[in-house]
């Protein structure tokens, strides 16, 4: 893991009308780690996503990429930069195969006409360079798979373009436990491949499992980011709900 | 009927073998082995198709059956449903509903509806017979295609445009279309009443049929390009050390088209040979096959018909692709009503009303295309509009009524969506939907 974030914010902030979504946000994850993004319902985890995707660009701020200043100002700059998210719902169509969905929107032709072949063996590859070994075919539609497996998939085609910062909103909401060991196993995977990972969940037992590091936002600020070996559930939690009321006077609305 | 008694409708693991659901061996480090699989046996083969279909992956088999029932059953009834003249008679008859059908085929694998292609039709024919009508200011016969296909395309472009651009649900706006494009016929053949066409070349689409060598070289060109591409297709994928479906499939395909190929041209080159217009559905299909299946467009089409977000996430342009699929069928549309006029030598006021449009969505239903997106072929308009000629024709030779052929038609519209949305059950129950 090296010292130099890849990825880093200094001071970002987003308001949507009246509504101070983020507030002077400094937020950094470096290649190899995987940084988990933890926040009550409306602590701008949403928005710093969005933001760092480039589909609500922040106000004001800094976005560092790989030490350089850079302006994202919408989805195609980010992807640009190897930023992939993987979404809560899924951006996979439930009537395409594995292949066919892997490859969507830059499908490979080979004097126009679709390279199934090629596709087909680099999808493979990249499955199974994540160890992604339950699938039956890679041929069969994605309506036929598990959860588990669907978040496979969506996973793997984010990696798949070269990409250097996965991001994950909540990989292991809708899953079983069987489901979310394999999805969990496929993020250490990611950062043990040298990917720097953002992973949002509320599920703290799966944080302490996966990640290296836990930023956590409260009302749109970063209160905190420690580290998962030097912290315990209680202190996380105690940040997120910021532990007694007393300390938050006057904020509950700002929400 | 295993499928219609599954309760469940939650996503799960396919049942049928291997891929167990957790993968124990996984170590953080990263194993690599693939998805291995082996290249299928024939019985392997046989054996997934029996699970796909118990699974409610019917894919055209009910189709195949209905087609078979329909023919057995007419040909009890009047032993000339079977003959050559008739045979000929029923490719004429369905090769219109076959066009239209695989225009609108597009829209509805996007999950909308076009309700303007029987009119669209109609202004084509009429747009097309009126530029040949020789009175001194006549156009020539491609220009006078070119002009009519061109205007079904326009009519598209315009009906995408209020749909994708504006909003208007397609619906509404090819609705409007039906309504508005009656009107358009209407007011160009004016006082005129009934344009016949002259034209030696149009009235030949669905008049004159190709030699008897002619429909044996069509027939053999097509099958040595079917076995050629299946065995580049073949060797391009075991170069990539892909899985390849088993070679003894390949030939028992090839073996049933070509047999095929040969019982339908010895039996229509007993009379008149192969009609042009059926050489150009096959011609059509194939086509529309390859830009459904080979290309990026078709891809996308697909994609837009599944998941709309996932389509635009993944950077598609849902507009284009929207667009394009109307301007598609109304072009297909034209060129149905150019193949129609051509079989009546004329166009009068009624061109592209009737039954028109509702058959060619029927004949694409009826095929296995879903009305609700994301599932369909363009072979399956083909083999609709044949289903729905050979209901037309056989009543017709049994004397019946209009109305009891309208009631049978709706019977057999009302089967195949039956058979439709209980494999989609048995899909969903299974975890194939």
């Amino acid at each position: 893991m090296s010292e130099q974030p890849l990825l880093e914010l200094q001071g970002v902030s987003k308001t949507f009308g009246a509504v101070q979504a983020l507030t002077h946000v400094d937020f950094k994850v470096r290649p190899g780690e995987v940084m988990a993004l933890v926040g009550d319902n409306g602590a701008g985890k949403s928005t710093l996503i969005k933001g760092i995707a480039g589909i609500h660009p922040f106000d004001e701020g800094q976005y560092l990429f790989g030490g350089e200043s850079v302006s994202v100002s919408g989805p195609k700059d980010s992807a640009a930069l190897g930023i992939e998210v993987v979404y809560q719902d899924l951006a996979l169509c439930d009537n395409l195969d594995v292949v066919q969905n892997m490859y969507l929107g830059r499908e490979l032709t080979k004097l126009r006409r679709l390279d199934e072949t090629t596709m087909e063996r680099k999808a493979r590859e990249t499955l199974a360079s994540l160890a992604v070994t339950t699938l039956q075919s890679v041929r069969q539609p994605v309506a036929s798979l598990s959860g588990g497996q669907r978040q496979s998939v969506a996973v793997a085609k984010a990696v798949m373009w070269n990409s250097k910062l996965v991001i994950l909103d909540e990989p292991t909401a809708a899953l079983g436990v069987a489901q979310t060991r394999q999805v969990l196993d496929l993020v250490k995977r990611l950062g043990d491949n040298g990917l720097a990972v953002v992973l949002i969940s509320h599920n703290l037992h799966d944080i302490f499992e996966v990640a290296d590091r836990i930023t956590v936002l409260r009302l749109g600020q970063n209160v905190a980011e420690l580290k998962t070996s030097e912290t315990t559930q209680q202190l996380v939690v105690e940040q997120i709900t910021a532990g007694k009321l007393s300390t938050v006077p006057g904020q509950e609305t700002a929400a | 009927m295993r499928f219609l008694e599954r309760p469940s409708r939650t996503y799960q693991a396919p049942d049928s073998a291997g891929g167990g659901e957790i993968d124990s061996s996984s170590s953080p480090s990263g194993t690599t082995a693939a998805p291995t699989e082996a290249n299928e046996t024939l019985g392997s083969y046989v054996r997934g198709r029996i699970d796909g279909i118990k699974g409610g992956d019917l894919g055209s088999i009910p189709i195949i059956v209905g087609i078979i029932l329909i023919a057995i059953y007419f040909q009890s009834r009047n032993e000339n449903f079977l003959t050559s003249g008739n045979f000929v008679n029923l490719v004429v008859q369905a090769a219109p509903y076959a066009v239209i059908g695989m225009g609108v085929v597009f829209v509805l694998l996007l999950g909308e509806i076009d309700l303007s292609i029987g009119f669209v039709s109609g202004v084509g024919g009429v747009i097309m017979a009126l530029l040949l009508l020789p009175d001194g200011n006549q156009v020539s016969t491609p220009v006078a295609i070119a002009a009519a296909i061109s205007a079904g395309v326009a009519i598209g472009l315009l009906q995408g445009v209020l749909f994708a651009k504006v909003g208007i649900p397609s619906f509404v706006v090819t609705l409007a279309g039906l309504l508005g494009w009656n009107g358009v016929v209407l007011l160009l053949i004016g006082s005129r009443g009934t344009v016949v066409i002259q034209d030696e070349f149009i009235i030949g689409i669905s008049n004159n049929s190709l030699s008897k060598m002619g429909g044996w070289l069509v027939v053999e060109g097509a099958v040595l390009l079917y076995a050629v591409l299946q065995y580049l297709a073949v060797r391009t994928r075991a170069k990539a050390g892909l899985p390849n479906v088993p070679v003894s499939l390949i030939l028992i395909r090839i073996a049933v088209l070509a047999i095929a190929g040969a019982i339908v041209v010895s039996v229509l080159n007993e009379t008149r040979g192969v009609p042009y217009v059926g050489v150009l559905v096959i011609a059509l299909m194939l086509v529309g096959t390859y830009v459904t299946d080979k290309t990026r467009f078709g891809r996308h089409v697909y994609a837009v018909g599944g998941n709309v977000e996932a389509s635009r996430r993944a950077g598609i342009s849902i507009d284009r692709i929207r667009i394009s699929v109307f301007m598609i069928s109304g072009g297909m549309a034209a060129l149905g009503g150019i193949i129609l006029a051509s079989r009546l030598s004329s166009v009068d006021t009624g061109a592209g009303g009737g039954s028109i449009l509702l058959l060619s969505i029927a004949a694409a239903v009826i095929g296995g295309t879903s009305l609700f997106g994301g599932r369909g072929t363009v072979r399956s308009a083909v083999i609709g509009a044949i289903v729905i000629a050979s209901i037309d024709n056989g009543l017709g030779l049994l004397n019946v009524s209009a109305g009891t052929k309208y009631v049978v038609t709706a019977l057999v519209l009302l089967a195949a969506v039956t058979v439709d949305s209980l494999a989609r059950k048995g899909r969903e129950s299974s975890g194939r939907a």
